[in-house]
This record gives C-alpha cells, structure tokens and sequence, in this order.
C-alpha cells in the first residue's frame, strides 16, 4: 500500500495533539515521584492531590466563580446579541457590537490591568469593591465571557428564520412571550455551547484573574501555575488526568445527545 | 356560515357604492432612499381572493407586511373593516400571515403549531383542541397531530401552515407566496384546494405571487406591482385581453410588441407606422398623429397561412423554428422588417404537410387583436 | 414592535450596555488615561491628568510614556521579537493544521465527526496543564530526551526547555485548535466536482491541489491564521512557563514588570 501525504500528516498531527496528554495520564499512576523513571503503577498521587488542601479549595473557587459567571454572562450575552440581531434600529449599534467585540480581541494582559485600575479608583473613591477577591474575578470574567455568548447567540440567531418569530407574534403573542414560546427553545443549543465555553474559559484564566484577585482568593490556574514554575510535580498530573478524563466523559455524552436530537 | 356572498360571483368592486373592506391610502416605505414601496393606494373588498402579482424586489412582500404589522410605513394608512391600523403591533391586528417558509415552529408537534393562536387568545385548551381537530380535517391532515415539522412532507407543510393562519378566523388572510416551494403538479392541485378553503370560509385572502399563471388562477382581482407601484388593477380577464402597459402586456402571458407612431387616427380605424410597415388597430380616443406608442399581439390571435391572409394586418415572413409542444404549436416567424413574432397554432389530428422551417408564410391578425399602449 | 414593550425593550438594551460601559470601557479609558499622565513615586504613581487651578482647567497631559517606549531600544527589540514569535509560530500552525484540516473535510461521516470532535476537545481540558505537560516531556531529563538516547539517536541529552524551540512548540500546540476549524470549515464547502473538473481537464492531484484548492481555501486560511497570530502577540504564560529566562524579551514581560509598582 502506498503512503499517502495527507493521511500521513493528520497522523502525525494528531499524535502531537494527544501526545503529550497521554504522557500526563500515564505519570500520574507513577509510584516514582522522578518523571523519568517508571516506579510501577499506583494511585498515590490522586491520594496526595485529594489531600492538598490548597489546590482543594482553589479548585472549588474556580468551579463556583466559573459557574456563576458563565450562567451570568448567558444572560447578559443573550440580551446583547438579542439587541444587535433581533431589534431592527437601535441608536449607536455599531458602539455596541464594537463593545462586545472588544473583551474578544483585547489581550488579557491589558483586560485585567485596566479592569485592576477600575477596581482601585473605584475603591479610592467610593470605597468599593472593599478589597479584590471573588467578587473582582466574578467580574471579570462575566465581562469578557458575555462576549464569547453574544458571539455565539449572535450567529445562532442570524441563522434562524425571523419569520418563526414574526409567525408567532402573528398569531397573537406578545414580544417577551415570543420570546419565551419560541425564541429561547430554538437557541438552547447555542445557549448550552455559550455557558460551556464561558465557563471554560472562566475556569481556564490565569492572566486576568491574577491582575484582579487579592490576598485569600486563588484560582485553581493561579495555584497550578505558582506550582509548576518551580517543576513537575506528580500531583498535578493527576488532577489534569482527572479534568481530561470529566471533559472527555462531557464531550462524548454531548455528542451521542446531539446526534440523537437533530 | 353560508350567508357570506361570493366575491368572485358579487363583484364588488365594479359598485361604485361597495364599501371596500381593506382600504390603502397613500402607504409609502422607504429603505434608506429606496421606496420599496411608493404611493400605493388599493381598495380590496370582503370575501376577496386579491393577488399582488409582481418580480422580484417590486415591492409586493413589503406591502404585505406593512399589511400584517411587521413593518411601519413610512407614510399613508391603512384601515382594514372600518379600523385604522396605524400604530396596532402585528399581535393585535385582525390578520394573519402566511409565510413563504411556513415558519412552523419546529419544536412544537402540528396540533401545537396550529392550536397556537387560540391559546394566546386565551380560549380554553379543550376548545383549542377541538377546533384544532376541525382545523386539521379541513386541510385533510387528521392523523398528522401529534408528528414534528421535520416529519411532514412540503405540501403537509403548507397545510399546516394554511390550518395555523386560519384558525383564529381572521378578517384578513395575507398569504405569501403561498404555493412558491410546492413543485409543479402539486402547485396545480393545492391552488384549487385553496379556491375551495378561502369560499368555505369566506376570509378575505391577499396573496403575493410573482407566478402569473398562479394569480390568473386564483384571484377575482390581480394587482400588478412594478418598482413599488401598483401598475395595474383589475380582474384577470382584464389585465391579459387590456393591459394598460407595455410592462403589463409583457409581464402577463407571452407578447410580441411593435414598436411605431400614429400615422392616420380616424374615427373608425387607426393606422400606425412600424418598422415592419403599418399596422391597423381600433381607434382609442384622444390620440394624434406622430404620437409615439406600442402595439402589442398576443401569439394565439396571429394566424398563418402559406397564402396571404383576408385580415386588417397581414405580413410575409420566413419560419425559423418550430417547437411543437402537443396540444399547440409555437412557431418564430422573422418578417420583412427583421422583427421576428412569436405565433402559437393548435395543432389538429394527423394533420397532413404542416408547416414547417424555412418555408416562406403569411402571418395575420384583425385590427381588434392589435393592443394599443402608450405607456 | 407594539407600544407595551418599550420600557422591557429600553431594559434589555440598557443592562447588557451599562455593564460593558461599566466594566470594559471605562477600565480602558482610565488606561488610556494614565498613559497620557506624568509618572511620580506616589500613590498613585501618576500626576492627575487634568486639575483646577485657580478657578481654570488646566491640563497636564505627558507623552513621555509613549516617547519613553519609542527611545528605548529594549522595547523596540521586545515588540519585534513577540511580532516574530507570532509569525514564525503562525507559519508552523498553517503546515501542521492545513493537512489535518484538509484530510478531516475530505472524510467521509461517521469519521468526519469524531476527528473534529477530537480537534476540539483539548482546548475544553484546562490550557495551563496542557503546557505543564510539555516540561515534562521537553526537559534535560524529560520523556524525549530519554526517548532518544535509548533509542541511539543522540548521545546527549537535547536542551530544548528554556529556548525559543520550547515557546514554538507549546504556541504551536496550544492554537492548533484555531487555526484547524475555520480552515476545516472552508475547505469541507469546498465543491468535490471542481476537483473532478480539474482532474478531467489533464490536472494532476498535485497542480489540481495548488491550483484549485489552496487558492479557494485563502480565506480560511487568512481566518485561521489571525485567530493564531493576534493572540500569540499578547501571550504572556506559554513563554513564562516553557522560555524560562527569555520572557523579559517578549513585549507582555517588559510592560508587566514596568506596570507591577
């Protein structure tokens, strides 16, 4: 059988996508705490990553902060996008979709130190936010993961026939009863994919949420990051190997749902 | 329900006294600065199967949607049965829409779609439900209740849709390209399908269509929309055997046109001067000599012969194709003058030598066949 | 719309937008504003851009920032090297992903949908711990080198952590991602018989792939690459965590150390 390029190429560069995520699975069941030396198989580093205390509750901050602001940035995000497709003449619209864009092209670099300033000035001068913290990172990240739902509300809406919805006001509802009848069930898709993403990337931030935070309040990737400036360390692999093994359990379980329902 | 009087038969629009039951006045919609729709004034009478008729981007859908309540007119009114419309949302105006797409709502079964309206009327869900069922037998769909969109058929669509709009028993029906994504022979059956809903229950139906043969079929009156305006009204009849225009002659059935100025304009007869010689037609009042106008001959009424023809106007001119289409024939015919006419002939049973390519004929028409336009 | 919404329509345009104002625009201009200050050893580190004094407004605005990032060379020097980064890193994306974007969209389903889902599903694992384990597997004494000195092919071990070649992989490997799905995206709409036109005129699959392909897929291409190289420009963790020393060379080190008071 003769090689041929492409399939060849695509091997190759599925091996470099996964690779390396296999080679964090298999050292984490190292019983040798050395990377490169294989020790036998063993479950302890899962047992010391259960009992760190530190990466235990930077975890649940990650987890509680990623889940109200995806959930608060659906909401925000959707009106945004319902704004720019669905309310026909709307004055200063290109400001807006300017707005929304602008979390998703801006460097997290500059997100979080302009959002740092705010929050200082805001303090010097009507004595809130008291501190940085939860409440900081929160609103950080509702802001730039509001963008990345509006985005994807957006081009889900612009997809849909608008006639469904003129149909349904047609017929005698009432626009926030469209809304509700028909709008919000033809977009749960995109609403579904918008808090995925929004919490992902809330659970993944590194940069903005360590120009917002303070004392007391470390994220998960805050924790993870001062750790693995100083080297490997077996623990963390296996809390990769776990986050791996639950997103993939999401992924597949969301696409067999998908196939179900057209 | 069977005391409402037949529009098609009444004829309402031929009293002057009639009171209209949709009356246009003056609607324009501006686009940035294109009029989509310009100056159109319209009345349209109860029980009336009234169809825009019109190409691509002349305006017809806007209409109808100024009409539903979808969009606000940049000027004029609109009352429909005594009522002013301006500032009434699309939810709260006696009409309903159906769309091009059928828009069904796609999560909803076909007994959820159609029961739709009358839960937002507030009527209870048994009684939703039992004028549902009416519904769906009077589109012949029973059995179809409970199936999704996606499960239905295009023509099972359009029903749906059709039984969805009409089950709130609107004054006005406004229906747009409602037979548009059927194919051919499922278009013919359904366009009497609709003739036989809209008489059963006497709605007033406005239907947009850019299919001529479709507005023929349907309507008691056509209205011929070009660039925003209404061009032409009147009944089919009418606007195929007395378009007003050269667009309209064009735009309904197939046409030859001459173009030509008056040469004599006497009271009985009226000559006209072509680049094809003079053609002779019925004299219409208030025309002069050198006024510049088109003739315009529907093929059916053009005779050919091999001999010349004993008619008002009859020419020499060379056959350079044929297309025989059973029923009839539809002969291209280049004359003297280089115009070529388009002539079509019902052909008769084994019939022997017809007349075939490059044979040299006479084509003829009375002077009554000639249409005299000046637009 | 009818009338009865107008005050629901007003608050949904209202909330969304006072947030953005609120939480994105203002922050930006308070920046904005302070670049345009003159720097003191206070707190705040800046003078007030504008004061009254006696009973007039007088402005203070300083381009010193600006001209103070133009005059020194390191800055010059740490914004060209992030602008090369970004395009060698750019460049390196397009070669491994064109050919994997090409052969998913030529797939046939089931098998389309599971390389795809495979192409997306590392970037939902967390982004950091995907860049942690390429230390483990590019350090002196990591699962490469070892790899290869049993293997025979080197006798000492590869210093590849701590160089540009560790921040081009792990950038290569964190947006391979992005660079594949707008790619895939414009080339699965691509139309099969343009290829067979192709074919049947004499092409071979080569010509018929520079000739007809690549040049219908430039927009994916162009789409794939921005989503690449305009992030790679602000990226601060990749080479923190595998470039070691050479962080204070990109342009986000210099201004995060210049900005940390």
């Amino acid at each position: 059988m003769r090689l041929r390029f492409t399939p060849v190429m695509a091997l190759l560069g599925f091996i470099f996508l996964y690779g390396p995520i296999a080679s964090l699975v298999i050292y984490s069941f190292n019983e040798s705490k050395l990377v490169t030396v294989w020790g036998g198989w063993s479950l302890k580093w899962y047992g010391e990553l259960f009992a760190n205390q530190q990466i235990m509750d930077a975890a649940w901050l990650s987890l509680r902060i990623a889940a109200i602001s995806a959930s608060a940035a659906v909401v925000l995000g959707t009106m945004m996008a319902m704004v720019l497709v669905r309310f026909g003449r709307v004055r200063g619209k290109g400001l807006m979709s300017g707005m929304i864009t602008g979390p998703l092209v801006m460097p997290d670099v500059i997100i979080g130190l302009s959002l740092l300033l705010l929050f200082v000035s805001m303090q010097g001068l009507i004595g809130w936010p008291s501190g940085r913290g939860f409440t900081t990172i929160l609103i950080a990240h509702i802001t730039f993961g509001m963008a990345f739902v509006a985005v994807v509300v957006q081009s889900r809406l612009s997809d849909m026939d608008d006639s469904i919805e003129e149909a349904a006001l047609d017929l005698g509802a009432s626009p926030l009863r469209v809304f509700f009848d028909i709008t919000l069930p033809m977009i749960t898709p995109a609403l579904i994919s918008g808090w995925l993403l929004a919490f992902t990337l809330s659970l993944d931030d590194l940069v903005i949420s360590s120009f917002v935070s303070g004392p007391g309040a470390s994220t998960l990737p805050m924790v993870i990051f001062s750790k693995v400036r100083l080297g490997v360390s077996p623990d963390i692999n296996a809390l990769a190997s776990l986050i791996v093994l639950v997103v993939s359990i999401g992924i597949i379980t969301a696409a067999i749902l998908m196939r179900k329902k057209p | 329900m069977s005391e409402h009087i037949l529009a098609a038969e009444a004829k309402p629009w031929r009293d002057e006294m009639a009171k209209p039951f949709v009356r246009i006045r003056g609607i324009s919609k501006f686009f940035g600065d294109l009029a989509a729709v310009d100056d159109v004034s319209l009345d349209i009478y109860r029980g009336e199967l009234f169809c825009l008729l019109g190409g691509s981007g002349c305006g017809k859908s806007t209409l109808l949607r100024i009409l539903a309540g979808f969009e606000t007119p940049s000027a004029g009114s609109i009352e429909i049965d005594g009522q002013d419309m301006t500032g009434v949302g699309a939810n709260l105006r006696p009409t309903n829409m159906m769309f091009q797409s059928y828009a069904l709502f796609p999560h909803m079964s076909v007994e959820k779609n159609i029961a739709y309206g009358l839960l937002r009327e507030g009527v209870s869900k048994s009684e939703a439900m039992s004028r549902t069922a009416d519904m769906l037998s009077l589109v012949k769909l029973d059995g179809f209740a409970r199936r999704k969109p996606h499960q239905l058929s295009g023509g099972q669509k359009q029903r749906v849709a059709l039984a969805r709009s009409l089950i709130k028993q609107p004054k006005l029906l406004l229906l747009d390209e409602p037979l548009g994504a059927l194919d051919k022979k499922l278009r013919e059956e359904t366009q009497f399908e609709l003739i036989r809903i809209q008489e059963d229950l006497g709605v007033t139906f406005i239907v947009v269509t850019h299919d001529q043969e479709e507005a023929m079929t349907l309507s008691t009156r056509i209205g011929v929309m070009d660039a925003g305006r209404i061009v032409q009204v009147g009944e089919p009849r009418q606007i195929y055997e007395t378009p007003n225009s050269k667009f309209v002659a064009d735009f309904i059935g197939s046409v030859n046109i001459f173009d030509g100025e008056v040469d004599v304009a006497a009271p009985d007869m009226m000559r006209v001067n072509t680049a094809e010689g003079a053609i002779l037609c019925e004299p219409l009042a208030g025309l002069k000599a050198r006024q510049k106008l088109h003739i315009a001959v529907r093929p059916e009424r053009i005779q050919l012969s091999r001999a010349p023809l004993e008619l008002a106007n009859s020419m020499p001119g060379m056959v350079e194709e044929v297309a025989y289409l059973g029923n009839l024939s539809i002969y291209r015919v280049r004359l003297e003058g280089g115009q070529c006419l388009k002539v079509s002939a019902a052909n008769g049973l084994h019939e022997e030598n017809p007349i075939t390519w490059d044979e040299p004929v006479f084509v003829g028409w009375s002077s009554t066949a000639s249409l005299v336009l000046i637009a | 719309m009818s009338g009865g919404g107008k005050w629901g329509r007003r608050l949904v345009i209202a909330v969304p937008n006072i947030w953005l104002i609120l939480f994105f625009m203002v922050p930006f201009l308070v920046v904005l504003k302070i670049s345009l200050s003159e720097p003191r050893i206070a707190i705040p580190p800046y003078a007030p851009l504008w004061d009254w004094v006696n009973g007039a407004l007088e402005f203070n605005i300083n381009f010193d920032n600006y001209a103070y990032m133009w005059e020194d060379s390191l800055y010059i020097n740490a914004y060209l090297s992030s602008l090369k980064i970004a395009a060698i890193s750019t460049l390196l994306a397009l070669f491994i992903g064109y050919p994997m974007a090409y052969y998913i969209a030529r797939s046939p389903e089931p098998r389309r949908s599971i390389l795809l889902l495979l192409v997306v599903l590392p970037f939902w694992t967390s982004f950091l711990l995907r860049v942690y384990a390429w230390i483990g597997i590019l350090k002196t004494k990591g699962v490469l080198n070892e790899a290869l000195l049993w293997l025979g092919i080197i006798d000492e071990p590869l210093i590849i952590m701590q160089t540009n070649v560790a921040v081009y992989i792990g950038i290569v490997y964190t947006y391979l991602p992005f660079l594949i799905l707008p790619l895939y995206a414009n080339l699965v709409k691509l139309d099969d018989t343009l290829l067979e036109a192709s074919y049947d005129l004499g092409a071979s699959r080569i010509s018929s792939f520079f000739r007809i392909t690549l040049p219908l897929s430039m927009p994916g291409i162009i789409a794939g690459s921005m989503l690449v190289f305009i992030p790679v420009i602000g990226e601060y963790v990749i080479p923190a965590l595998l470039g070691g020393l050479n962080i204070s060379k990109t342009a986000t080190g210099r201004w995060l150390r210049r900005w940390r008071w």
